[in-house]
C-alpha cells in the first residue's frame, strides 16, 4: 500500500460520464432503426391456467398488424431466461411461450405491429380463453402433497442439481458440519427465530430493451440492455434455433441493472420477429411490465436456530431458508446457496453448523438476480439474531462482532461445502478491515452515547442499529474474462472488454488499470465495451466479479503489451529488456539517460523495422472470491403514536481492498445502501387475492427521492487484497446487505420491539408497539 | 398533425398523432436525451425546460404546443461545449448510468436560474422529481451545490 500509483486509487472522472451528461451517448431505444417492428406482449391475468384457446384473427385484421406470437408459432425448448454460465445452475422450467401460464403476468403471446400505438390496441383484440386451475400462493405449503403443481416432468436440472418438480422444489441445499445435538446439549439458551425477507424490484431507471435487426451482411444484430451480452448470443442461439454465428450481441450504455438485467428475457421475442419478417425488431417494457411481469428480488423465510453459552460463544446455528421462487426457478439455487455461503463463513469459529435451503415454487412473480443475491435476505436475519444474542447476554454488539466474525489468514468450512450450485472452493481470507469499519461506525453514529439511552423528544425516541455482512468478488472456478488491447501510434490504447459497463463505471475502473500498468494518463485509453464481435468474452456484469476479475485479465493483458513496448524499445536503443525503466508515456534507458516516447517505439513498431501490431489478449479465471466487508450503522427515530419511522443517518464503512476509483466505490456504496433504506422502509409488492402485483408504478412502489433521504458518510476504509488486482476487491452489491437489519436493530433500541419483517411502514410499526404495549 | 415550436434555439416543424405525448414527439424527432422511464410523471427521466418551467415531458399532449420554447438537456450544453452544472455532474462523480442524468441535469439547471445560491434542502426539493436508483443522490447533490458556486464565479 505504501506504493504510489499514478492512476489506482484516484478519483478519475467517469469517461463516459460527459457523453451522458449532455445526452449525446445513447442508450438501446435511443437508436433509430428504419422500418421497425413494434411489439406488446399480452399477459396472463390469472395466476395459474391453462390456454384453451388463442384467436389472433381480430388482432391479425387490424391495419398495421404484422404478426401474433404465441406457443401455437415459436419455438419451443426448455430454457432458463437467467443469465448465468452453461451450462447453468438453473432449471429449465421456461419456454418463450407456454400453453399453461403460471403467475398473474406470465406472459402468453406478443402482437407485432407497424406502431407502438397499433401493437398497443391490437394486443387488446387477441381473444384468450384459459381454463383456471387452483394456484398456490404460500411458499410453505408449496411442498405439501396436496400443493398444485407448477411443472411438469419434463422440466430438469442442465447441472443435475437437486430438484423435484414433483414437490414444487426448484433447489434444494442441504449441508453441514460437527453435532447440532452436542451443540445444542453445551447451549445455556436457545435462540429461535424466524426472519423475513419480502419482494423486491431493481428498478432500473431504464426499463429493459432490446432492438434486433439484420446488418448488411445478413448478420443478426441485438442492442440489448444487458449484463450479460455473451449469455444473450448463447441463450438467443439457443432457444431461437438461430447460428450463434450469426449474432452480434450489441451492449451500448445501459441504464442500470442490479441484477434485473441479467435475464434474457426480451432479447429471444425480438430476434424472432426479426428471423420471421427480416426486419427490425423493437420491445421496450413499460414501467408497468417491468414491475409485473420481469424479475424480481427473491423473498427467502430464514430461520435461525442457535445455541449460545453465557460467554457469547456459539455452539451451534441451525439455517432454515426457504425461497420463494414463484413461478419459474431463475436463479433459485444460486440465490439460495448464497443466502448461506455469502452469510454463515462469517462466523467461522462455530463447530457445528447446518444449513438446510429450499426453494419451491408458487404462483407469483418470479425472482432472480438482485444485487446482494440472496446475502441480503441470510444478513437481513444473522444480523437481527446477532442484536437479539447481545441483549439476552448483555453484550456489546459492535464488540461481539469483532470477537467473532473471520479474520486474515481464517477460513470456513463453508467456503469448501457451498458455491454456486455445486460445492465450493477452499480458501483464505487475506484481507478483513472489519474491524476497523465497526469502528468507524460506532464512532460516527455515536454508538456509546447513544445505544440503550432511548433519547426521547416529545412522543419521538431514537435508537441506533449496526449491521455488517460481507460478500465475494465473482464466483471462484467459473467465472472467466478476458481484454484485448492493441497499441496505436500516437501511444493511446484500444481496450476492448466483454466487461458489462451497466453504469457502475467499470470502463472506467479497468482503464485505470490499464493506464497504471503503462503509465499512461486515463485518456489514452480507448475503452470499448462490449460487442460479442469485437470484445472478447466476459460473463458479464454479475456477482460482484467485474473488478476483480476482469481487472485481473485487463491487468494481465497490459502487462503484456508493456513487455513488447519494452522489447520495442530495447531493439530501438540497442541495448537489453532487463536495462530499461517504464518512464511516463515511454521508456528510459538510465545508463544512457535516453528516452523515447510511445508514439515513437509504437510508429517503429509499424514501420521502421520488424514490423508488428503492439497488441496482446489476456483471459482470468480466478480460483478464490475475496469477501469485501462492511459495516453499517443508522440512527433512527421513531414518532410512538404514528409508529412512522425516520431514518436520521446511516453510515457504511467498506473494506473494497483497494479502491481503484475511490469516488465510484463511494457512489457504489451509497447507491446500494439507498436501495437498501428504501427496501427496509417503502419498497414491497402488494397482491390482490388471486396474486396479482396491484401497485406496479412509482406512484405505488415508493423508491427514495433526493428529499427523502438521511443525512449519508461513506468510508472507503484503507486495505489491500493481495489477490486482486493492485489490491482491489468488489463493492457492487455489499452495501445493499446491511441497511434492513441495522434499521431493525435501531428501531428496536428506540422501541423495544423487534420487526421480522419489513418494510418498516408506520402500520407495522405502530401495531408492534400497540402488541407490546398490550403484553405489559 | 404539425405545429413549430423552438427547440434549443432553432425552430422546428414537430409532425405528431394527435395523442401523442411530448415525450415521444420529442424521441422520434431524434431528441433521445430526453428518456422515458416511467410515463407517468414520477421518474423525472424526460424533464425538459417549457417556456422556461420545468416540466415532464411525457405529462403533455404535443397537440397543446404551438410556439412554444424547448430546452433539453443536449440544448443546455454538448459534448463539446458543456454547461458548467453537465461539467459538475462529472467531475463530483454525480453520473453513473446516466439515464436519469439529462432530467437531473435539467432539473438543477431550472432550480439554478430561480435560486443561484440554494440551500441542500432547497437543492433536494428541487430535485424531488427526479428518480435515480444508482447514485443515491449524495453526489448528485454536491454537483448541483458546485454547480451553485461556479455560476456564481465562486467554485474551482
Amino acid at each position: 500500500m505504501s506504493k504510489t500509483y499514478t492512476s489506482i486509487g484516484k478519483a478519475e472522472k467517469k469517461i463516459d460520464a460527459l457523453a451522458l451528461a449532455t445526452g449525446s451517448r445513447r442508450f438501446v431505444d435511443d437508436f433509430e432503426l428504419k422500418d421497425c417492428l413494434h411489439c406488446k406482449l399480452i399477459y396472463s391475468p390469472h395466476a395459474f391456467a391453462d390456454i384453451i384457446k388463442i384467436d389472433e384473427s381480430p388482432a391479425l385484421a387490424m391495419d398495421g398488424v404484422v404478426d401474433v406470437l404465441s406457443y401455437k408459432n415459436t419455438p419451443q425448448i426448455l430454457h432458463t431466461s437467467a443469465g448465468q454460465g452453461f451450462p447453468e445452475p438453473s432449471p429449465y422450467d421456461q419456454y418463450l411461450f407456454d400453453k399453461v401460464v403460471r403467475f398473474a403476468g406470465d406472459r402468453v403471446a406478443m402482437v407485432v405491429a407497424e406502431s407502438p400505438a397499433i401493437a398497443e390496441t391490437a394486443a387488446k383484440k387477441v381473444k384468450i380463453a384459459y381454463k383456471l386451475r387452483k394456484a398456490l400462493f404460500d411458499p410453505e405449503r408449496a411442498m405439501d402433497a396436496d400443493a398444485p403443481k407448477l411443472h411438469g416432468k419434463e422440466c430438469y436440472t442442465p447441472i443435475g442439481a437437486a430438484y423435484d418438480p414433483q414437490r414444487n422444489l426448484a433447489a434444494e441445499v442441504d449441508l453441514g458440519f460437527g453435532d447440532l445435538k452436542e451443540g445444542e446439549e453445551a447451549a445455556d439458551i436457545v435462540i429461535d427465530e424466524t426472519y423475513k425477507a419480502h419482494y423486491g424490484s431493481h428498478c432500473a431507471i431504464e426499463p429493459h430493451s432490446v432492438k434486433t435487426y439484420f446488418d448488411d451482411e445478413g448478420r443478426l444484430v441485438i442492442l440489448a440492455s444487458t449484463q450479460v451480452p455473451f449469455h444473450v448470443r448463447r441463450i438467443v442461439a439457443r432457444v431461437c434455433e438461430f447460428p450463434l454465428a450469426k449474432i452480434r450481441v450489441i451492449k451500448p450504455r445501459i441504464g442500470g441493472g442490479f441484477g434485473g438485467k441479467q435475464e434474457v428475457l426480451l432479447e429471444p421475442l425480438a430476434a424472432l420477429v426479426s428471423i420471421r419478417h427480416k426486419r427490425p425488431a423493437r420491445l421496450v417494457l413499460s414501467r408497468e411490465e417491468v414491475f409485473r411481469n420481469s424479475r424480481t428480488r427473491h423473498p427467502v423465510r430464514v430461520r435461525l436456530r442457535s445455541g449460545v453459552k453465557k460467554d457469547g460463544t456459539i455452539t451451534f446455528l441451525e439455517m432454515d431458508s426457504l425461497l420463494n421462487s414463484g413461478a419459474y426457478g431463475s436463479h433459485a439455487l444460486t440465490v439460495l446457496s448464497n443466502c448461506g455461503s455469502k452469510v454463515l463463513p462469517l462466523l467461522n469459529k462455530i463447530e457445528n453448523m447446518h444449513f438446510l435451503g429450499r426453494s419451491v415454487y408458487t404462483n407469483l412473480p418470479v425472482g432472480g438476480a438482485y444485487r446482494g443475491y440472496g446475502a441480503t435476505q441470510g444478513y437481513f436475519a444473522l444480523n437481527q439474531h446477532l442484536d437479539i444474542l447481545c441483549r439476552r447476554l448483555d453484550i456489546d454488539l459492535p464488540e461481539y462482532i469483532k470477537k467473532h466474525h473471520i479474520r486474515e489468514g481464517e477460513t470456513s468450512k463453508i467456503f469448501e461445502a457451498l458455491g454456486e450450485g455445486k460445492t465450493g472452493v477452499q480458501q483464505f481470507v487475506n484481507s478483513c478491515k472489519l474491524d476497523e469499519c465497526i469502528d468507524i461506525c460506532t464512532r460516527e453514529i455515536g454508538w456509546y452515547g447513544k445505544r440503550d439511552k432511548k433519547i426521547r423528544s416529545g412522543d419521538k425516541v431514537r435508537g441506533v442499529g449496526l449491521a455488517v455482512a460481507m460478500q465475494g468478488s465473482g464466483i471462484p472456478l467459473v467465472d472467466m474474462a478476458a481484454a484485448s488491447m492493441k497499441m496505436n501510434e500516437d501511444g493511446s490504447f484500444n481496450l476492448d472488454i466483454g466487461a458489462t459497463d451497466i453504469g457502475t463505471g467499470s470502463d472506467t475502473v479497468l482503464a485505470q488499470i490499464a493506464a497504471e500498468v503503462l503509465n499512461v494518463d486515463l485518456d489514452a485509453m480507448i475503452v470499448l465495451s462490449s460487442d460479442t464481435d469485437r470484445t472478447p468474452f466476459d460473463v458479464g456484469a454479475y456477482a460482484s466479479s467485474t473488478t476483480y476479475i476482469s481487472g485481473r485479465a485487463v491487468r494481465k493483458c497490459a502487462e503484456k503489451i508493456l513487455e513488447q513496448i519494452i522489447g520495442v524499445a530495447a531493439e530501438m536503443l540497442e541495448t537489453s529488456s532487463d536495462k530499461l525503466k517504464l518512464s511516463h508515456a515511454g521508456v528510459k534507458d538510465p545508463a544512457s539517460g535516453k528516452r523515447i516516447g510511445y508514439p515513437e517505439i509504437c510508429q517503429y513498431a509499424m514501420y521502421s523495422a520488424n514490423q508488428f501490431q503492439i497488441q496482446a489478449v489476456a483471459s482470468e479465471f480466478v480460483e478464490e472470491s475475496p469477501p469485501p466487508f462492511i459495516a453499517q450503522a443508522v440512527e433512527v427515530e421513531v414518532d410512538t403514536v404514528t409508529g412512522a419511522v425516520q431514518v436520521l443517518k446511516l453510515v457504511s464503512a467498506v473494506d473494497c481492498g483497494q479502491a481503484i476509483n475511490p469516488k465510484l466505490a463511494e457512489g457504489q456504496i451509497e447507491g446500494a445502501a439507498v436501495n437498501g433504506i428504501s427496501y427496509a422502509m417503502t419498497e414491497e409488492y402488494i397482491f390482490s387475492g388471486n396474486g396479482r402485483m396491484i401497485n406496479s408504478s412509482f406512484k405505488n412502489y415508493k423508491i427514495p427521492t433526493a428529499a427523502d433521504l438521511p443525512e449519508m458518510k461513506t468510508v472507503v476504509v484503507p486495505s489491500h487484497e493481495p489477490s486482486g488486482p493492485f489490491g482491489a476487491k468488489s463493492v457492487g452489491e455489499i452495501g445493499i446487505n446491511c441497511p434492513m437489519p441495522a434499521i431493525a436493530n435501531a428501531i428496536y433500541d428506540a422501541v423495544g420491539v423487534r420487526l421480522y419483517e419489513a418494510p418498516f411502514t408506520p402500520e407495522k410499526v405502530y401495531r408492534a408497539i400497540r402488541k407490546q404495549q398490550e403484553v405489559q | 398533425m404539425k405545429t413549430l415550436v423552438t427547440i434549443n434555439g432553432k425552430s422546428i416543424e414537430l409532425r405528431f398523432d394527435p395523442d401523442e405525448t411530448l415525450l415521444h414527439t420529442l424521441r422520434n424527432h431524434g431528441y433521445t436525451e430526453v428518456k422515458s422511464g416511467c410515463e407517468e410523471g414520477e421518474c423525472g427521466a424526460c424533464l425538459i425546460l417549457l417556456n422556461g418551467k420545468a416540466v415532464n415531458s411525457c405529462l403533455i399532449f404535443t397537440a397543446t404546443l404551438k410556439n412554444d420554447n424547448i430546452l433539453t438537456a443536449a440544448g443546455i450544453g454538448t459534448l463539446h461545449e458543456p454547461h458548467i452544472i453537465q461539467q459538475a455532474f462529472v467531475d463530483c462523480g454525480a453520473v453513473q448510468c446516466g439515464f436519469c442524468t439529462p432530467g437531473m441535469v435539467i432539473a438543477g439547471y431550472a432550480l439554478l436560474q430561480d435560486n443561484p445560491d440554494p440551500s441542500e434542502t432547497e437543492i433536494r426539493k428541487a430535485l424531488s422529481g427526479n428518480l435515480c436508483r444508482c447514485t443515491g443522490y449524495v453526489k448528485i447533490v454536491e454537483a448541483v451545490q458546485e454547480a451553485s458556486k461556479r455560476l456564481r464565479g465562486e467554485g474551482s
